[in-house]
C-alpha cells in the first residue's frame, strides 16, 4: 500500500519520539497537509493553551501528494496556535523541504515542548534526533541553513528554520527554508522560538511507492500542460508575483499610507517590468527559479544592484514584497522593496505584517499620536524609505520602546499605545490585512473577515473575480462538485453570490492545503487550471486512494469547520472587533480616493456586508453567530472532536 | 548519427523534476537517489546545474570494468550495464569523471543513464529545456549563433563608442 506514512511526535522537554503510521481512514477525511494538521493541532492542544508555551503544538507536514510523481506539489504546511492572533495559526511555503521530510520517512511532525537549549531536529532515513544548535542561536535564516549542511557534512541537507525574528519572539516570526520560501503571516517562526528550535533538518533516500507509476507519469504530462498552458501561469514564470501587483495598483485596490489611499502614485520603479530588468541585468536572460517538481517557475532571482546590501542573492520579490515596502509605506522605490524583502526573508519575518506595522506606525506619526520620543528621533513619516528599513531592524531585534512593542502585534501594541491607535490598525482577528484594498470589491472583503487564520487572501479569496469571467464560466466554475443555482455576478463591486464564491474558494483552498497543490495551480489565479474535478485522477495515481470530487469536497468541508472549532474554542466571537468576523470599520466609512472609475469613492455597506456574512454562514452549515451547527458536525463526521485518535 | 542529451544548465530552474520522472520511469518510485539525473545546486547564488551520463566515446566506466559488464550501444550512442554480468564492485562509481555513475544502496546496483531507450523523461518534461535531446552537431551550431550574436553586439557597442568619441 503506497499510503505507508509515518508520523511522529517529539517533545522538546523530555526529547521523547514516537512514531505512528497514519490510519487509512484518517487519510481519507483529512488528506493530508493543512487539514490532518488541523485535525492534529484540535487533538493536541488544550483549550487556552500558551502560544508562547511548552504545551502549545507545532505541526509540520506536507501534503497527501507531497513527494510522488505529481507536480508543484511541494507545499510545507506548519500549523500551531498563532502568537500573534491568539487564535489559528497556520502557514503553508513552497521549496523543497517537505519532499525531503517525506524521503527521509515521515509526513507529518508534532512538536511540543521545549528545548532546555538551542536545539535543532535531524531527521534522516526514519531516525530523527535532537540536537544541539546553541552555535546557530543568532545566525540569519540563509547562515542557519547553510550551518546545518556544513555541521553534518552533507549539502543535500533541506532545512526549515526560524531566524533572529522567531529567537526573539517577533508574534509575526517565519519558518522559512531555502532562499526566501516563508510559513508567513502567524507567527509558526515564533512558536519554534519560543521552544527553543532553530530548525527541523531533514535528508532522505527511502522510497515513496506510487500506486500506478505508468499512469501517474503520463497524467502529470497532462496536469502540467493544463497547468502551463494558461496565460496567467506563463506571466508568473516570466514576471513573477509582481505582475499582479502591477494591475491591481494601476486599477486601485493597493494600500497606501496605511489606509488613506487605495493606489500608490509614481510607483514606476517598482512595476513589474523594473523588477524584472534588475532581475535581468543582475542574474541574465534566466533569473526564474521553481520549487520542487514545478513548471511554473515564478521565483525571480536578483541581485540587489546597490547600496550597503549590494551583490546580495535574493529571491522575489513577491507581490507582497512590493505592497509592504512599496505601497503601503508609500515609498515606492525598488531597492526599499529590495532591501526590506531581504531583510525580512534574513530575518525570518512576515513580510505583509511587517510593511502592514511599519504603515500603521507612520499614520499613527502623521496623527501625532506616535511622537519622536516614542521613535527615539526616527522621522518615521509616509515616504521615508530609511525610516522604513531602519524599523524592520528594530522590530526583529526590539530595539527601543517602539521596536519592542510592535513586535508584539499590533493589538497588543494598540494597547500599549493607547489614544485612538486601534482605530488605524487595519487588521481582522489581530492579523494585519495584507498590502491589498478591499474597498471596491465585496467578495474580497468577505474574505479577509472570515478567513481562518485573520486577514488574509490564501484561505478564501475569489481572486477571479476580477477577471469579468463570462456567466457560463462562473457557473461552471462554482456550481461543482456541488451543486449552486443561486445568484452569481461577475461584477467584482457586486454584493450577489459572493458569499457563495467565497465559501467555494475556501473549500477549494483548503482542499489544495490537504493535496499539497499550489495555489498557483488552481481557480486562484486562472479559470481554467485545475480543480475538484481533475484532483481524483491525481490522488488515484500515485496513492491509490479513490475519492470522488464530492468527496474532496467534503474533506475541505470538513477540515475548514475544525478551524472554525479551534477558532471558537479560542475565543473567536462573531462581532468582536478584536477576534471576530469583522472589518475595520474605516472599511464602511472612508471611501476610496483613487483609481479607476468602478473602484473610487467606494466603501463596503456595512448592512450588505452583514448580510454576505450571514449568507456565509448558512452556506457553511453555521448558525447566525457563526458557529458550526451539531447536525454539520455530524454531517461531516466530526461531532465527536477530539477523538484523540492522532 | 544518434542524438545526445544537451544540458544548458543556464536554462535550469532547479525545480529537479527531471529526478523525479526519471526515478518514477525507471523504478516506478518516487525518490531522487534513484534518479539517473541530478540537478546539482548552489543555492546560495541560486545557480543549478543538471548533471547526467555523457555516454562518452571512450568510456572510463566501460574501459575499468573487470568483467566486461559494460558496453556501447551504437544504435542509440548510448553505454549499457548488463546486470547479468555486473559483480557491483562499483569501479565504474569511482573512475567516472562526472559521477554520473550512481550506486543505489536499497538495491544493491550501479545504475545510469539509458536515455529511456531514446524518449528521455527528463528532456520530455523540462519545459525550459534545460536538458534537451538533440544531434550532437546542432549543439555546437546553436552555441556559435549565440556566441556570434555576443560577438556582433559587441561590435555595435564598440562602433557606437567610437563614434561617439
Amino acid at each position: 500500500m503506497p499510503l505507508n506514512r509515518k508520523i511522529a511526535y517529539i517533545n522538546l522537554t523530555t526529547g521523547d519520539i514516537q512514531i505512528k503510521p497514519i490510519p487509512i481512514e484518517i487519510r481519507k477525511k483529512f488528506l493530508g497537509g493543512r487539514g490532518l494538521d488541523a485535525y492534529l493541532l484540535y487533538n493536541n492542544t488544550e483549550k487556552g493553551c500558551d502560544p508562547y508555551g511548552p504545551d502549545n503544538a507545532l505541526m509540520v507536514s506536507g501534503g497527501i501528494l507531497t513527494a510522488t510523481c505529481a507536480s508543484a506539489t511541494a507545499r510545507t504546511h506548519v500549523m500551531a496556535k498563532s502568537p500573534l492572533t491568539g487564535l489559528l495559526g497556520s502557514s503553508n511555503m513552497g521549496g523543497f523541504f517537505a519532499p525531503e521530510m517525506a524521503w527521509a520517512g515521515f509526513h507529518h511532525l508534532v512538536i511540543k515542548g521545549k528545548a532546555k537549549q538551542p536545539s535543532f531536529i535531524y531527521i534522516h532515513n526514519g531516525e530523527i534526533e535532537i540536537r544541539d544548535a546553541r552555535d546557530l542561536w543568532g545566525l540569519s535564516v540563509t547562515e542557519a541553513q547553510w550551518a546545518i549542511r556544513d555541521k553534518l557534512g552533507d549539502q543535500e541537507v533541506k532545512s526549515m528554520v526560524c531566524g533572529p525574528a522567531g529567537e526573539n519572539l517577533v508574534a509575526w516570526a517565519n519558518n522559512m527554508t531555502g532562499i526566501k520560501n516563508a510559513g508567513g503571516r502567524s507567527g509558526m517562526g515564533c512558536v519554534m522560538g519560543s521552544k527553543n528550535l532553530k530548525a527541523v533538518a531533514c535528508r532522505g533516500s527511502m522510497d515513496i511507492k506510487i500506486a500506478h507509476p505508468v499512469e501517474a507519469l503520463e497524467f502529470n504530462k497532462r496536469f502540467i500542460e493544463q497547468i502551463t498552458s494558461a496565460k496567467v501561469s506563463q506571466t508568473q514564470g516570466t514576471l513573477g508575483t509582481p505582475f499582479i501587483w502591477g494591475a491591481t495598483n494601476s486599477w486601485g485596490g493597493i494600500r497606501c499610507r496605511n489606509f488613506q489611499y487605495n493606489q500608490c502614485e509614481y510607483a514606476d520603479d517598482i512595476e513589474p517590468e523594473r523588477i524584472d530588468e534588475i532581475c535581468e541585468e543582475t542574474m541574465g536572460p534566466y533569473h526564474m527559479a521553481g520549487c520542487f517538481g514545478c513548471q511554473v517557475h515564478c521565483r525571480a532571482q536578483h541581485k540587489i544592484p546597490e547600496g550597503p546590501y549590494a551583490g546580495r542573492y535574493e529571491e522575489g520579490p513577491e507581490y507582497t514584497s512590493q505592497g509592504a515596502f512599496g505601497g503601503e509605506t508609500d515609498t515606492p522605490r525598488a531597492l526599499t522593496v529590495l532591501v526590506g524583502n531581504h531583510l525580512v526573508d534574513q530575518y525570518g519575518m512576515d513580510n505583509l505584517e511587517t510593511g502592514s506595522i511599519i504603515s500603521w506606525a507612520m499614520e499613527l506619526y502623521e496623527k501625532g499620536i506616535l511622537t519622536k520620543k516614542d521613535t527615539d528621533g526616527l522621522d518615521l513619516s509616509f515616504g521615508n524609505d530609511d525610516a522604513v528599513i531602519e524599523m524592520i531592524d528594530r522590530i526583529c531585534y526590539r530595539k527601543g520602546w517602539l521596536g519592542d512593542t510592535l513586535a508584539k502585534g499590533g493589538i497588543q501594541a494598540s494597547k500599549i499605545i493607547g489614544k485612538d491607535s486601534f482605530k488605524y490598525l487595519i487588521q481582522v482577528k489581530g492579523m494585519s490585512n495584507l498590502h491589498s484594498d478591499e474597498r471596491a470589491t465585496p467578495g474580497l472583503a468577505l474574505n479577509i473577515a472570515t478567513g481562518s487564520r485573520g486577514s488574509d487572501h490564501l484561505r478564501s479569496r475569489p481572486a477571479i473575480d476580477l477577471y469579468h469571467l463570462p456567466q457560463d464560466v462562473m457557473r461552471r466554475i462554482y456550481s461543482s462538485p456541488v451543486p449552486y443555482d443561486g445568484p452569481l455576478s461577475s461584477e467584482h463591486t457586486e454584493y450577489i453570490g459572493k458569499p457563495w464564491q467565497v465559501f467555494w474558494h475556501e473549500n477549494c483552498y483548503m482542499a489544495v492545503d490537504c493535496l499539497g497543490i499550489c495555489k498557483y495551480h488552481t481557480t486562484f489565479l486562472g479559470a481554467t487550471l485545475p480543480n475538484f474535478e481533475d484532483w481524483p485522477k491525481v490522488l488515484y495515481y500515485n496513492t491509490g486512494l479513490e475519492m470522488t470530487p464530492r468527496d474532496i469536497w467534503d474533506v475541505a468541508e470538513r477540515c475548514n469547520n475544525l478551524e472554525r472549532l479551534f477558532n471558537i474554542r479560542e475565543g473567536l466571537k462573531r462581532d468582536d472587533p478584536e477576534k471576530g468576523d469583522v472589518l475595520n470599520p474605516r472599511y464602511h466609512t472612508e471611501p476610496t480616493r483613487r483609481g479607476a472609475p468602478d473602484v473610487i469613492g467606494r466603501v463596503i455597506e456595512k448592512d450588505k456586508f452583514l448580510e454576505m456574512r450571514a449568507e456565509f454562514y448558512k452556506h457553511k452549515g453555521c448558525d447566525e453567530y457563526g458557529i458550526p451547527k451539531s447536525e454539520t458536525l455530524k454531517r461531516l463526521g466530526i461531532d465527536n472532536e477530539p477523538s484523540h485518535i492522532l | 548519427m544518434a542524438k545526445a542529451l544537451y544540458i544548458d544548465y543556464q536554462k535550469c530552474t532547479g525545480c529537479r523534476l527531471c529526478e523525479l520522472v526519471c526515478a518514477v520511469k525507471h523504478d516506478g518510485i518516487s525518490n531522487p537517489s534513484r534518479s539517473r539525473i541530478k540537478v546539482m545546486k548552489w543555492e546560495s547564488e541560486g545557480l543549478y546545474v543538471p548533471m547526467s551520463c555523457q555516454q562518452c566515446q571512450d568510456a572510463p566506466c566501460l574501459n575499468v570494468c573487470p568483467v566486461k559488464a559494460i558496453s556501447r550501444d551504437e544504435e542509440l550512442d548510448r553505454v549499457m550495464v548488463d546486470y547479468d554480468v555486473c559483480i557491483g564492485c562499483r569501479s565504474c562509481v569511482a573512475v567516472c569523471p562526472f559521477g554520473a555513475m550512481s550506486f543505489n544502496i536499497i538495491d544493491k546496483q550501479v545504475f545510469k543513464c539509458d536515455l529511456c531507450d531514446g524518449d528521455p523523461q527528463c528532456v520530455r518534461f523540462c519545459d525550459r529545456k534545460a536538458v534537451d535531446y538533440v544531434s550532437p552537431d546542432e549543439v555546437s551550431i546553436d552555441k556559435k549563433r549565440v556566441a556570434a550574436g555576443r560577438l556582433s553586439k559587441a561590435g555595435k557597442e564598440a562602433a557606437a563608442l567610437m563614434a561617439e568619441l
